[in-house]
């Protein structure tokens, strides 16, 4: 519909005209593709299925329960299926989480049951072409592969990339096939998701999760969106972000883009990109100078403020206008307005994570809302809201390349206790690793390479990195490598490496971008609509999905993929010790019962199938306001039981909605801050002072709970005889009986202990939060005072920080670069692209710049520009000219790919695979630059220069 | 007897676009690539005063395109819903001048975007033919009204900005909710505070 003719107007006006918005204008922009497109549409795929419309109005339907796969908001579906074919979607209005509701992607959710340009079957590239394979062929010969590799290269040469969309038993089952081949060369996208905030956020106060809930929103008085922009990325958060509001909540957002939530908005301040460290200190000085602070509940539950006050001082009004960007009248506007409206919460995504100093950022974050005593407080909190639908679920289940499942890390420990759950022997699976040392580091106990840096791992000079040898084949197991930074490393990374395996709906860039003519591996995964198991949403609730449809094609859910490897690789009998195998099937009840068994540290362990099913069954009796049922067969628990759920299943606890909640029996839900990092630190006291949860028996901080404190304390004797013999020698994340937990818990206790949160982290190589200039800053002023860090290792990588930053790129690119999310798109994209619904609604990869930068370069609003990257790439996209970004800094949205410099890498894909609509990967420019912690990749902040094509 | 109505609260909507995708997924036998009967419209798009608004047919109680058809292939339900005839259109695209919303589509498949028959917003009301029948799903997509539901843009809005239903009941929400926020300034979005 055009509300006003203009095809040809867009390109000579810089300004949005009226009722024309970006996707009407790149509609306009780009007939031709849209014609391209629809015919490719028509051209039939390989393998006909049955679709909707060949069946009859009146066949029977059946109606299942499912969750949607692309965000973490986790929204519930009715999928109709007729014939065994998805042929309608209701609205859950049932659903505690989105009440029926859907963005873009949710909306066309369907058409996953269509599969158009899916993989079809297993396919190697032989001599530049795809040739079919049967699974039997491509397991033997990708397992012989990797064997050869191993023998000769040792089981580090493996890398292991795995998926935020597994369910939470794949994510499991996968870290411990990653184990079993001995390696912890395994990762997935929460690497350059949140794991600064992971890292960040549980050396503060314990755990690394979103603290309160979306629906808990609705409670805020106030909220600040911090490098977060729910409209396109969260779109269903708004339900309750919305409603908040309208009760009165004001909202500010903070972010270098005028985004779509800012328009929401009360108050949009704009920060220049890298510089949160910095504006939260401007907040806090105003809070520190007026007294604003709450002194109580930072006495009683935060350990080292007064370094932060002492830190602060250094960040007054003017240096933080210099630095940021803010008004002063700005700063003080806004500190007030979270002084004085209380609870208030503080939500942030990649625009706070995505940094080389993303852990500092998130802990900064942090110290603002214990500062304002926002913590443990229904409407308060930091909801963080994570990406993917199962990211936090696979963050969990350690898909991780420094911890396993539960985050239990690497130590001989840990890996004894994983030992213990899978009734392993502890030297079987040690057997498996590498034994020599590399570099010092000992390759089982020490943290492998990351999924930002895989590249690295296959082209770096291998007497540098801290493994035997380099990386020679990959399995890119549900991952797009478009969403990683260097894109020319990547894609001689791909042709470097011996074997690329791509396991995935869909062929994905790992399986195109690269220059090979063979060894090449395609094998198609089925989605998690044509499996079932159970998913974590963001805000830590498990949801059981029901399997809707039988997987297309000869499609294979993920856990059989890897039973087959596992097989071929002889481990199978070890990797399903006690879990009931059909056919090549592991049962994912029993893998569910498994991890329920190991995962004390976080409570995922009374979230059986049986629970987690009745809850699937009774959606409509959680009430949206507080997410508990107020009766029914879940009477008392939360939706979804999110995690902590403490105990057994048998103990019925019912979840923790909201973490460190005082005010709350730690059998309903409440706790405090989790004591983790011992129980003093330079001589102070780090436990909690005066400050407990409702109804225990310790009215005072205590350390986390082990058998001996149990026999000090004289509650020895709660535990039932067997209990005592799993619980000795044990401690609340060791015992797997549950017997400790059950005891502290009836004693009032939370099993972790009762400590304050922490504004030094003195494990981290910056204690507390410093400003350090990004590698690639347009302030060349600000670098002497606010450098980066030194080169240096982390983990088994050599990692550039100085001799980067050193180097003034500033003439010559001049433009600060952003990248981020668009609504109908996720992720690397292959996956919505490949949906007609979603694709048409975004068809042209663009570039947003401000009308006075595009003047000066004559660039108008339509026009074909090269986005040029200090490292050299260079990219084709069009200019989308527009006051949402200032000037001298732009935006481009990181779902593209199929477009590699300029060249179409449409004729790599298997016939019939070419999404519908393809274009440069932002990420082909984007830079160097990692988090000194995590190794999280920096996307939100690098330089550029734009000229027209 | 009642008035089907849409209504975009334009202080909840977040151009998600859901509406696009959910008309596009219940009428999938009858529109393909390139036709929206619904789309999202933003004013102001990267200002403060932004603000989006969904827009199809809004079913028009004297309805423009009906004024103007030469071919006579407009008629309105019982329920209010404004309804054409495929089999009788002879894609003149009247409709789509006379139309202040811009409602009508034409097929774009074709040479030069030549009309065809028109398509547009059945409010998820099927057409002339059968309920339920092959035809009406080919030519016109879902009829969701027979079967007791309302249009599936609405059903499926992540806001709940988009309502769809009888007039009265569609103010009454509406009413209801601006009483309650007080409904600051105009009827479009949040103008915040800037620099």
């Amino acid at each position: 519909m055009r509300l006003t003719r203009k095809t040809d107007q867009a390109a000579v006006s810089n300004k949005a005209v009226l009722g024309l918005n970006r996707r009407q204008f790149l509609k306009s922009a780009s007939l031709a593709t849209g014609g391209i497109a629809a015919a490719s549409m028509l051209g039939a795929g390989m393998m006909r299925k049955a679709e909707a419309k060949d069946i009859p109005h009146d066949t029977p339907t059946e109606t299942k329960r499912t969750i949607c796969s692309h965000c973490s908001v986790g929204c519930g579906i009715y999928a109709e299926v007729q014939n065994g074919v998805w042929t309608g979607q209701e609205p859950a209005f049932d659903h505690p989480f989105n009440a029926g509701g859907h963005c873009a992607k949710g909306a066309a959710l369907r058409e996953h049951g269509h599969g158009e340009k899916r993989l079809k079957y297993p396919m190697k590239l032989e001599g530049g072409k795809w040739k079919r394979l049967s699974w039997d062929q491509a397991i033997e010969e990708v397992g012989q592969q990797a064997l050869d590799i191993r023998k000769e290269s040792g089981p580090d040469s493996i890398f292991f990339m795995g998926s935020a969309k597994f369910s939470n038993e794949q994510a499991y089952m996968y870290r411990k096939f990653a184990a079993m081949w001995g390696t912890n060369n395994v990762d997935h996208s929460a690497r350059i998701c949140h794991s600064t905030t992971v890292a960040g956020v549980a050396n503060t106060w314990g755990y690394g999760a979103q603290t309160n809930s979306f629906n808990d929103i609705r409670n805020a008085k106030a909220m600040m969106f911090i490098g977060s922009n729910p409209c396109e990325a969260h779109p269903v958060a708004m339900q309750h972000i919305l409603e908040g509001k309208e009760r009165g909540a004001k909202i500010i957002v903070v972010d270098p883009r005028f985004t779509r939530t800012a328009a929401k908005s009360d108050e949009f301040v704009h920060i220049r990109p890298g510089t949160d460290i910095p504006f939260i200190y401007g907040l806090l000085w105003h809070i520190f100078e007026n007294g604003w602070e709450d002194q109580t509940f930072i006495d009683q539950r935060v350990y080292g403020m007064e370094r932060i006050r002492e830190e602060v001082k250094k960040y007054p009004p003017a240096e933080v206008a210099n630095i940021v960007g803010a008004s002063e009248e700005q700063m003080y506007r806004v500190a007030k307005l979270l002084a004085e409206t209380k609870p208030g919460t503080i939500v942030w995504c990649m625009g706070g994570t995505q940094h080389h100093v993303g852990n500092a950022n998130t802990r900064a974050y942090c110290i603002l809302q214990l500062a304002l005593g926002n913590m443990g407080v229904s409407g308060g909190g930091t909801n963080i809201f994570r990406g993917h639908d199962n990211v936090q679920g696979a963050t969990d289940f350690g898909l991780l390349f420094d911890t396993l499942p539960g985050y239990y890390g690497l130590k001989t420990g840990s890996w004894k206790h994983w030992c213990n759950v899978w009734d392993l022997d502890y030297e079987w699976v040690k057997s498996r690793f590498d034994q020599e040392p590399r570099l010092g580091q000992d390759p089982m106990t020490s943290t492998g390479i990351p999924c930002s840096r895989w590249h690295d791992g296959v082209l770096e000079d291998k007497s540098k990195i801290a493994q035997k040898d380099n990386i020679h084949m990959a399995f890119f197991w549900g991952q797009s490598v478009n969403t990683e930074t260097r894109g020319r490393e990547v894609r001689e990374a791909l042709n470097k490496m011996k074997t690329v395996v791509v396991v995935d709906p869909f062929p994905t860039m790992a399986g195109v971008m690269h220059e090979r003519t063979d060894g090449v591996y395609l094998l198609p995964a089925a989605t998690q609509f044509e499996t079932y198991g159970s998913v974590s949403a963001s805000n830590r609730s498990l949801q059981w999905r029901s399997q809707v449809i039988e997987p297309l094609f000869e499609s294979k859910p993920d856990h059989v993929i890897m039973y087959k490897l596992a097989k071929k690789w002889g481990f199978e009998k070890e990797f399903c010790k006690h879990i009931q195998v059909n056919g090549d099937e592991p049962l994912i009840e029993d893998m569910t019962r498994e991890y329920n068994k190991g995962m004390w540290t976080i409570g995922y362990t009374g979230q059986s199938p049986e629970r987690l099913k009745m809850h699937q069954e009774n959606w409509g009796t959680f009430d949206i306001q507080s997410l508990e049922a107020p009766g029914g067969p879940a009477k008392g628990e939360t939706y979804g039981l999110p995690w902590p759920c403490w105990g057994t299943p048998e103990m019925k606890h019912p979840g923790t909605q909201i973490l460190y909640r005082t005010g709350r029996e730690v059998k309903y839900g409440g706790g405090n801050f989790r004591a983790r990092y011992g129980v003093e630190h330079n001589g102070n006291n780090i436990l909690a002072e005066g400050s407990y949860s409702k109804g225990s028996e310790i009215k005072d901080g205590y350390p986390e709970f082990t058998d001996k404190m149990l026999k000090q304390l004289g509650w020895w004797d709660d535990l039932t005889a067997e209990e005592k013999v799993a619980a000795e020698g044990k401690n609340w994340k060791t015992d797997i009986s549950g017997g400790i937990q059950r005891v502290a818990i009836d004693h009032g206790c939370i099993p972790y202990g009762n400590a304050k949160a922490r504004c030094i982290v003195w494990n981290f190589p910056d204690d507390i939060p410093l400003h350090r200039e990004p590698l690639y800053t347009p302030r060349r002023d600000l670098v002497a005072k606010y450098p980066t860090y030194e080169d240096r290792m982390v983990a088994r990588l050599p990692t550039l920080y100085k001799t980067i930053q050193d180097q003034d790129f500033s003439k010559g690119f001049p433009l600060i670069i952003t990248t981020g999310r668009l609504v109908e798109y996720e992720g690397g994209g292959e996956e919505t692209r490949s949906n007609p619904w979603l694709a048409e609604l975004q068809q042209e990869m663009f570039i947003e710049i401000n009308p006075a930068d595009a003047a000066d370069r004559g660039i108008r609003d339509g026009d074909d520009v090269f986005v040029h990257s200090p490292e050299g790439a260079k990219i084709t996209v069009k200019a989308m000219v527009i006051p949402r970004v200032v000037p001298g800094e732009c935006f481009m949205p990181y779902h593209f790919a199929g477009v590699f410099e300029g060249k179409s890498l449409e004729k790599n894909y298997p016939e019939g695979t070419v999404p519908y609509v393809i274009g440069e990967a932002a990420n082909t420019v984007m830079t160097y630059g990692y988090d000194v912690v995590t190794q999280m990749q920096e996307t939100k902040v690098s330089l550029c220069q734009v000229s027209k094509a | 007897m009642a008035v089907m109505k849409f209504l975009c609260d334009t202080k909840r909507c977040i151009e998600c676009n859901g509406c696009v995708t959910a008309c596009k997924n219940e009428n999938a036998s009858a529109i393909g690539w390139g036709i929206q009967r619904r789309r999202v419209v933003t004013l102001h798009d990267g200002e403060p005063g932004e603000a989006s608004i969904s827009v199809a047919c809004m079913h028009c109680t004297d309805a423009p395109c009906m004024a103007v058809c030469p071919a006579d292939c407009f008629y309105r339900t019982e329920d209010g819903i404004v309804l054409h005839n495929k089999e009788t259109c002879i894609g003149c695209g009247y409709c789509f001048y006379a139309c202040p919303f811009g409602a009508p589509q034409f097929p774009k498949k074709s040479a030069f975007g030549s009309r065809g028959k028109m398509d547009k917003c059945t409010f998820c009301a099927g057409g002339p033919e059968p309920d339920f029948s092959e035809a009406e799903r080919k030519l016109y997509g879902a009829n969701r009204i027979a079967e007791g539901k309302l249009p599936m843009c609405a059903e499926l809005c992540a806001t709940k900005a988009l309502l769809a239903g009888d007039a009265g009941v569609v103010s009454d929400i509406y009413r209801e909710r601006t009483a309650a926020r007080g409904a600051p300034g105009t009827i479009w979005g949040y103008t915040p505070t800037t620099g």
